[in-house]
C-alpha cells in the first residue's frame, strides 16, 4: 500500500514581500478560505503537490514584521507558533523575504527561527536585484543563518521548484536558535526561565511570559510557570527592546558578511513617484480622480452585467412557474428562493468591481501613500489615514470595510471607524436608491450634460460620506475611550500588480460576500416568503369572505382574484405587522404596505425592493410588469394620489441613507468590539436618526 | 532643547540618539527605526503631519508626536544639500 505524505507549511513574512503570490503560485485553485476559531481572522490554506505521493498543506499567514503582534490579524501568528493548537502545528516555516529590505525581514526570520522549529528562508523579487545593485552571497548566508536559502522570483516563477525541494526536505533542516541574545538582555532572568520551562525552547518561553495577555489560551501545563514570572510590564517592555536592538545587532554582524547594495540605485524611482503622488495639490486630485474613476465604474460599468442578472433570474422564475405543478413547493421556489438568490448574485458585479479597484491599489502601493495624505484629515473627525480603506470599501459593504479597520493601531479611532462605517453607501442602499429616484426624478439633463437622476445619485453618495465624517467628529468630542492613538505605516515600493494575485483577492473575497451575507438574504427571503403566504383563521377564509363582501358588485374572475389577493396580504403575519407599526411610520408619509418592507429590510436593506415587488404584485394587471410600473401605480387610499409622490421617496431615501439595517453588520460589530454596547448604539443612533430626519424631509416637502 | 526627528527638514539626515521606550511602541523599534541608526526625512504630509521617514532601510510613515519624541543629532543639513 502506498502512503501519501502531508506535510504541514506555514508560510509567513512582512507585508508586501510576495508571500501570497507565493502562496498562490504553490497552491493553484487549490485554496480553502476559512476563520480562524472564534475570530473573524481569514484562514488560507491551499495544497500542493510536492513530488509523488508527497503533498504539502501550506497556511497563509496573516503579514506582520514581527511575531510581537500589534493587531488581531498578527495575533494569528503568535498563537500559531505557541502551539495551542498541536494538530496544526507546522512541520516547517516558510519566511518569505524582500530582496530589498532583507534587513528587517530577518529580524521576523530570527524569531522564527528561535522557535527552534524548522525555517526556511525563501528571498524574493530577485528580478530586482540587478536593478537595485544588490549581491548576496547565499552560501555563506546559509551557513550565518543556519538553514535553508531560497532565492525566487514569484512574479517571474523562478525558483519555485527549489522552495518545493526545500519543504520536502525539512527534516533536514536544522532547529538550532540563532540569535544568541538571552544572556545580554538579563542572564538572571534567563537562566531562571530556562530551568523552569525546560520542556519548551527558551524563546518560546519567553513569548508565552510576556504575550500572555495577547493569547487566548495557554497549554494548562505552562500556566502555573508563567503567573510566577509576571512582572510589571515596563520591566518586559524595556527587555523587548534590548532585545530588537540585539536582534538587529546580530543581524546586521551577518549582512554585513552577505549582503551589498548600491544606495544610490535604490531609492530614485520611488522619490520621483512619491514626490507626485504625495503632492500637496496633485496627491488630492490624483486621489479623487481615482475615486471618481472607481464610482463610475461601478455605476456604469456594472449596469450591464446587473440587468442581464435581473432578467435572467426573473426568466428563470417564469420558467420554474410554468414548469412546475402549482403547490407549496412551487410557490416557495417562486416567490422566495429564487428572487432570493437573485437578489444576491445581482451584488456580485459591482461589489467585484470595488474588489478590484481595492486590490490594485493596494497592490501597487498607493493605499499606503493615500494613508499618509489623509492621516492629518481624518484624525480631525476622530479617525486616522488607515480609516480611508475601510470608508472606501465601505462603498461595496460594510463587513470587510469594518473588518479592514483592524490595522488602525489606536482602539478610539479604529472604533470610531467601525461606528462610522456603514453610514457610507454600501451596494445594498444602490437597489434602493435606483428604484426610488427613478420614481421621483424626472428623467432630463441639466445642461445638456449631467443628468439628473444621477446627481440625485450622487447626492446621497455625499450624504453618506459626510455623515460618516460628522458622526466622526462627533463621537472624537463624546466618546471617553483610553488608550494611546499611534500610527505607523510602511511606504512600500511602488509594484505592478500580479494579475494572478489580483484576480485571485477578487474571486476570495467575492465568493466570501456572496456566501457570508447570501445565506442571511436567502434566510430572510424565505422567512418573508412564509409570513407574507400564511396568517390567522381571516387569511384561511379570504377567499369566502371576500365573495359573500362583494356578492352584489359584478366583477370578472380577474378583479375578484385581484381583491382576494389584496385582502389575503392585509391579513397574513406581514400584514397585521405592516399594520401594527402604520401609526409610527405615517409621520413619514408610509403606509403599511412600506411598513412590511421597513420590517423586512430591517435585516438586510436590499430586501426592500424585493418585499415591495412581492407587495405589489398580488395587485398587478397586464399593463405593468416591473417593480418601478407598479409601484408608480400604486395609489394613496387617503388622498386618492400617487403614493410614491416626491415628498414620500426623499423622505424614504433620507430613511435609507441613515438607517442602520443590516444584521450581518451588526453581527461583525459585535465580534470586533467584542461588546453588544456598540452595535446597539449604532442601531439605536442610526435609526433614530434615520426617523428625525425623514420626518423633517416629509414634513417639509408636503 | 535637543533636536528632534521632528526638527528635521526635508532632505536632512540625522543620527537617532534615543527613544523613551516606554512611550514608542516596540513595532517601531522592530520595523528598524533604532538608537544609533541613520534617519533621512524624506517628505512632509501636505498638512505638515505626518512625517515620511526612511531608517535603516525601511520607508515609514509616523507622526509628528511621536516623531518628536525621538532625539536626533543631525549629520547632514540643508546647506550641506544645496552645496553637493
Amino acid at each position: 500500500m502506498r502512503h501519501s505524505e502531508v506535510i504541514n507549511v506555514a508560510l509567513v513574512g512582512n507585508p508586501n514581500t510576495g508571500k501570497s503570490l507565493l502562496f498562490n503560485q504553490l497552491t493553484g485553485l487549490n485554496q480553502k478560505v476559512s476563520n480562524y476559531p472564534g475570530v473573524t481572522v481569514e484562514k488560507k490554506t491551499g495544497t500542493s503537490k510536492m513530488q509523488g505521493e508527497v503533498f504539502a498543506k501550506i497556511t497563509d499567514l496573516p503579514g506582520t514584521y514581527s511575531i510581537n503582534p500589534s493587531s488581531l490579524d498578527e495575533n494569528i501568528v503568535l498563537q500559531t507558533f505557541i502551539g495551542i493548537d498541536k494538530k496544526n502545528y507546522p512541520d516547517v516555516v516558510v519566511v518569505v523575504a524582500d530582496v530589498e529590505n532583507l534587513k528587517r525581514n530577518l529580524f521576523l526570520f530570527s524569531q522564527i527561527k528561535d522557535l527552534e522549529i524548522p525555517a526556511i528562508l525563501v528571498i524574493n523579487m530577485s528580478d530586482r536585484m540587478e536593478k537595485r545593485g544588490i549581491s548576496i552571497d547565499i552560501e555563506l548566508l546559509k551557513k550565518e543563518l543556519k538553514s535553508e536559502v531560497v532565492l525566487i522570483s514569484a512574479r517571474k516563477r523562478l525558483g519555485i521548484g527549489k522552495v518545493k525541494r526545500a519543504i520536502i526536505n525539512y527534516k533536514e533542516a536544522n532547529t538550532l536558535k540563532i540569535a544568541d541574545i538571552a544572556d545580554r538582555i538579563d542572564a538572571q532572568f534567563f537562566k531562571e526561565l530556562k530551568e523552569k520551562f525546560n520542556d519548551t525552547s527558551l524563546y518560546k518561553a519567553w513569548l508565552l511570559v510576556t504575550q500572555s495577555h495577547n493569547l487566548t489560551s495557554v497549554p494548562p501545563k505552562f500556566i502555573d510557570r508563567i503567573e510566577s514570572f509576571k512582572a510589571d510590564k515596563v520591566k518586559f517592555n524595556k527587555m523587548q527592546n534590548k532585545e530588537t536592538i540585539l536582534r538587529y545587532q546580530y543581524i546586521n554582524h551577518i549582512l554585513k558578511k552577505t549582503y551589498t547594495t548600491d544606495a544610490e540605485k535604490a531609492t530614485g524611482m520611488r522619490h520621483k513617484i512619491d514626490k507626485v503622488l504625495t503632492h500637496k495639490i496633485f496627491g488630492y486630485l490624483i486621489f479623487a480622480f481615482i475615486l471618481l474613476l472607481i464610482f463610475q465604474s461601478i455605476f456604469d460599468w456594472a449596469t450591464v452585467p446587473m440587468d442581464l442578472i435581473d432578467s435572467t433570474f426573473a426568466n428563470l422564475s417564469e420558467w420554474t412557474k410554468n414548469q412546475l405543478p402549482e403547490g407549496v413547493f412551487s410557490n416557495l421556489l417562486v416567490e422566495g428562493i429564487i428572487p432570493g438568490i437573485g437578489g444576491i448574485v445581482i451584488f456580485i458585479p459591482q461589489i467585484a468591481i470595488l474588489f478590484l479597484f481595492i486590490a490594485i491599489l493596494e497592490e501597487t502601493g498607493y493605499m499606503s501613500r493615500v494613508v499618509f495624505l489623509m492621516d492629518k484629515i481624518m484624525r480631525r473627525f476622530g479617525m486616522s489615514g488607515k480609516s480611508v480603506v475601510p470608508l472606501v470599501s465601505g462603498t461595496a459593504c460594510a463587513i470587510p470595510a469594518i473588518m479592514a479597520a483592524r490595522n488602525i493601531e489606536g482602539w478610539k479611532e479604529r472604533l470610531v471607524t467601525i461606528l462610522v462605517t456603514p453610514f457610507t453607501t454600501c451596494s445594498a442602499r444602490l437597489p434602493v436608491y435606483a428604484i426610488l429616484i427613478a420614481l421621483i426624478i424626472p428623467q432630463q439633463r441639466i445642461l445638456g450634460i449631467f443628468s439628473l437622476q444621477g446627481l440625485a445619485l450622487m447626492s446621497l453618495y455625499l450624504l453618506g460620506f459626510t455623515s460618516a465624517i460628522a458622526s466622526g467628529w462627533l463621537l472624537n468630542k463624546t466618546l471617553k475611550v483610553k488608550g494611546k492613538s499611534f500610527f505607523i505605516i510602511e511606504m512600500p515600493a511602488y509594484k505592478i500588480p500580479s494579475l494572478k494575485n489580483i484576480v485571485f483577492t477578487v474571486l476570495e473575497k467575492t465568493k466570501a460576500f456572496v456566501f457570508g451575507a447570501g445565506k442571511i438574504i436567502l434566510a430572510i427571503s424565505i422567512i418573508l416568503w412564509f409570513l407574507a403566504s400564511n396568517g390567522p383563521a381571516s387569511f384561511d377564509n379570504a377567499e369566502e369572505i371576500v365573495k359573500s363582501k362583494v356578492e352584489n358588485k359584478q366583477l370578472n374572475k380577474d378583479e375578484l382574484e385581484k381583491h382576494i389577493a389584496t385582502y389575503k396580504l392585509e391579513n397574513s403575519y406581514i400584514g397585521i405587522a405592516g399594520k401594527a407599526i402604520e401609526p409610527a411610520i405615517k409621520p413619514l408619509g408610509y403606509d403599511w404596505k412600506i411598513g412590511i418592507a421597513l420590517i423586512t429590510s430591517f435585516a438586510a436593506r436590499e430586501v426592500f425592493v424585493s418585499t415591495l415587488a412581492t407587495i405589489y404584485s398580488v395587485e398587478d394587471n397586464e399593463n405593468t410588469n416591473t417593480i418601478k410600473e407598479r409601484m408608480g401605480a400604486e395609489i394613496n387610499q387617503d388622498t386618492g394620489k400617487k403614493r410614491f409622490n416626491f415628498p414620500v421617496g426623499m423622505s424614504l431615501l433620507v430613511f435609507y441613507a441613515f438607517a442602520m439595517q443590516c444584521v450581518s453588520t451588526l453581527a461583525i460589530v459585535k465580534r470586533e468590539t467584542n461588546s453588544w454596547k456598540w452595535p446597539l448604539l449604532q442601531l439605536f443612533g442610526m435609526t433614530a436618526l434615520a426617523y428625525l430626519a425623514s420626518f423633517i424631509t416629509f414634513t417639509v416637502l408636503s | 532643547m535637543s533636536t528632534t526627528l521632528a526638527d528635521l527638514i526635508v532632505g536632512e539626515i540625522g543620527i537617532i540618539d534615543d527613544i523613551p521606550i516606554d512611550s514608542v511602541p516596540l513595532k517601531l523599534l522592530e520595523m528598524g527605526c533604532l538608537p544609533g541608526k541613520q534617519v533621512e526625512l524624506m517628505q512632509i504630509a501636505p498638512l505638515k503631519d505626518p512625517l515620511y521617514i526612511k531608517v535603516n532601510g525601511s520607508h515609514l510613515a509616523i507622526r509628528k508626536e511621536t516623531a518628536s519624541l525621538i532625539k536626533v543629532t543631525k549629520i547632514k543639513n540643508l546647506c550641506d544639500i544645496l552645496k553637493s
